[in-house]
């Protein structure tokens, strides 16, 4: 690709990414309404509100943006903007077909996590910078749950990188021809799993939205902030999810494989679901308390990923 | 206004949960001293709903004050209205009819189990958070409450305040077919609530989050005058439908379910256990309502004309969260000389200072969420 090929597919991904994520809350507030025998939005844009993105992000972009006076100024205004910008250059690496990926690289899993695990510290500047105790609380278990969750993600996203004996995204794909990863038995499903639950850690969401658990903290990290920059953080967790959900229908479900449909469709299906499967977590789960948030990722989940990797890098070895 | 400085030691951080919190369960306001993530001190708040119910009852007539009342404990109305109907009956020696006595505890135990069905729809949001399965459970609750809400709409023509007690008797009368929807309805709710019961008891999030968890022993329990299920989960089977029957519960068959540890889990298990119990008391009530009148009083015309003799009396009932008395003085004329509402939840929150330090900043939701208090009830 010349140079100004790539930032045009760059910019048209970023607009496709961005038009997702906005529809994804949608797709959200729709499937939670059906699970808690609600409607969900209903009335902005006939049939089934499908203009209520568009009327949030309006609504949203038109409000007055504030900075709190006792905050550091430069820092609260960094923080949305960072976590905007790391989960979306994650986006980059991750192939949508088998031939389209913007940068392919043979690192491409090793940046990907690199990159995601980047998103806290803009979490971290936020609940520093807003001078607020409810936010500097929040950022401080932020900061404790990403860096321990981090272990198990890496360790289970190892697993299908120690499977096809890459880390390049297509070469993973590719390597799925005849199963999928996670039909491998045993390794595959406990690091399909593993990476579910630890992703969902890193990403925030129940039961693992320790930073912005609103019945404890109130909003956590972003309780100052509003309208647009507010935006910024629920773009860069739906567009992290939305990463996340991606590359477990890469990782783990074969990603763009599929007989009759085009690779696009069959991605784009894989990870609807995954997303679905996330969503239905988040509405029907309680939230966990931090020390038993760590409880389970260092007796449980770090043991039961290194114990995983070690026997699909011994399995491989031997049936070489 | 002076400002005070409430943190003293290096290290300690003191955050003011409240009075605009999402889980105070109304305006509640605790200065919560953390060292790191853990409570060491706190100092709870009150006051901040406070509506005069006392001193408003020194300048109303008797029958004027039942409405008031209700509007004490937003959750459960009628029990309110109860206790000063109770006391007001006490002092004057007024006679209530059996069947004003059967129709009352069935709008206590609807109600009971109407406040017990926010309880539990409330602990999950405090569990769980609003934007999450605690939502859920909340928004399931709230859709079951409104099948009661229905009831009281279809009896009184009021959804919650219903104004169903008066002095000497009750206001309205059942409706022919009124016992097949209470049936219907119970049928549902029982259904439900078993469904909700195996939700949360096979979820070990829920287990993690209650278990062991804000742990009241029997004598804190007793030294706080806490009453209702928060002093029944601790292990003392003090109910005063039971020790001390009102209206018409002493023919009724029915179980006080009683706790061993005294943590939030038991809470929650006899708060569940007491709604099946509730169940049965309307199924009982309603199977055997005696015929006869209503009202053992002349419709009130002018209020200033019901007047009680001098003297005092203290009348208890048993709400969905504990004793809610009522102790009545009275100067002869027709207006109380003085009303004090010993109302449950300011008791059993009075816990709180005692068993949250140690606890994490996470517990101390789920244990105010467990003692189920209703501030229109704490500062009356």
């Amino acid at each position: 690709m010349t140079f100004a090929e790539s930032v045009s597919h760059g910019a048209i991904l970023l607009g496709a990414i961005i038009g997702v994520v906005t529809y994804l809350t949608w797709v959200e507030r729709k499937f939670s309404g059906r699970l808690q025998s609600r409607i969900g939005p209903y009335l902005v844009g006939r049939p089934h509100g499908w203009l209520q993105p568009i009327a949030d992000a309006l609504k949203l972009l038109s409000k007055e943006d504030i900075t709190p006076t006792k905050t550091d100024r430069f820092l609260f205004n960094l923080a949305p903007i960072w976590v905007v910008v790391m989960s979306l250059l994650g986006f980059a690496f991750l192939p949508l077909t088998i031939n389209w990926v913007l940068v392919n690289i043979d690192l491409g899993l090793l940046y990907f996590s690199a990159i995601g695990s980047l998103i806290v510290i803009g979490v971290f500047i936020a609940g520093w910078a807003s001078n607020n105790k409810y936010a500097l609380l929040s950022a401080l278990r932020a900061a404790a749950q990403i860096v321990a969750y981090e272990v198990p993600l890496l360790l289970s996203l190892l697993v299908p990188a120690v499977l096809a004996g890459s880390l390049n995204f297509q070469d993973i794909i590719l390597a799925q021809e005849k199963y999928w990863f996670i039909l491998f038995p045993v390794v595959g499903q406990i690091s399909g799993i593993t990476f579910l639950l630890a992703a969902l850690a890193e990403g925030n969401r129940i039961p693992f939205d320790l930073s912005e658990a609103e019945s404890e903290l109130v909003a956590g990290f972003n309780i100052e902030y509003s309208g647009m920059k507010f935006a910024y953080f629920y773009l860069g967790e739906y567009a992290h999810l939305l990463a996340v959900s991606i590359l477990v229908s890469i990782l783990f479900l074969g990603g763009p494989l599929g007989p009759l449909l085009s690779g696009g469709v069959w991605i784009a299906l894989k990870t609807l679901i995954v997303f679905l499967i996330v969503l239905w977590i988040r509405w029907s789960f309680l939230r966990l308390r931090i020390d038993q948030m760590m409880m389970l990722n260092w007796k449980v989940l770090v043991p039961l990923s290194l114990g995983n990797l070690l026997v699909a890098g011994l399995w491989v070895s031997l049936s070489r | 206004m002076e400002e005070r400085v409430i943190e003293r030691e290096f290290g300690e951080l003191a955050i003011n949960m409240g009075p605009q919190h999402p889980s105070t369960h109304g305006v509640f306001r605790l200065e919560l001293h953390l060292r790191g993530e853990t409570v060491v001190k706190v100092t709870p708040h009150i006051g901040y709903l406070h509506r005069g119910v006392e001193k408003l009852s020194e300048t109303l007539e008797y029958d004027m004050l039942p409405p008031i009342y209700e509007r004490d404990d937003y959750l459960s109305p009628t029990a309110n209205s109860l206790a000063f109907v109770l006391a007001v009956e006490k002092l004057a020696g007024i006679e209530v009819p059996r069947r004003a006595n059967y129709l009352r505890v069935i709008t206590a135990e609807l109600q009971r189990l109407a406040s017990h069905l926010v309880w539990l729809g409330t602990f999950g949001l405090d569990l769980g958070g609003s934007l999450g399965g605690g939502s859920t459970l909340f928004l399931y609750c709230f859709r079951e409450r409104e099948r009661i809400m229905d009831l009281m709409e279809t009896l009184t023509g009021t959804r919650f305040h219903t104004n169903m007690n008066q002095i000497g008797g009750v206001r309205y009368d059942v409706y022919d077919g009124f016992d097949r929807d209470v049936f219907k309805t119970l049928d549902y709710l029982e259904k439900r609530i078993s469904e909700y019961k195996e939700m949360l008891e096979n979820n070990p999030i829920f287990l993690e989050r209650t278990k062991d968890v804000g742990i009241v022993p029997q004598e804190l329990a007793k030294e706080v005058g806490a009453s209702g299920p928060v002093l029944r989960a601790s292990g003392v089977a003090y109910d005063i439908r039971k020790n001390k029957p009102y209206s018409a519960y002493q023919e009724f068959n029915f179980q006080v379910p009683v706790g061993n540890k005294g943590d939030a889990y038991d809470r929650y298990t006899v708060r569940l256990k007491e709604m099946k119990e509730s169940l049965s008391i309307v199924r009982q009530s309603l199977g055997g309502l005696p015929e006869g009148p209503i009202h053992s009083r002349k419709p009130v015309k002018t209020p200033s004309l019901f007047k009680t003799p001098k003297g005092e009396a203290y009348a208890a009932v048993e709400s969905p969260r504990g004793e809610l008395g009522v102790f009545l003085v009275s100067d002869g004329s027709s207006k109380p000389y003085r009303v004090k509402v010993r109302s449950p939840s300011f008791s059993n929150i009075a816990i709180i200072p005692h068993i949250l330090p140690g606890h994490l900043v996470a517990d101390t939701v789920s244990i105010l969420g467990s003692l189920d208090p209703v501030f229109g009830d704490v500062d009356r």
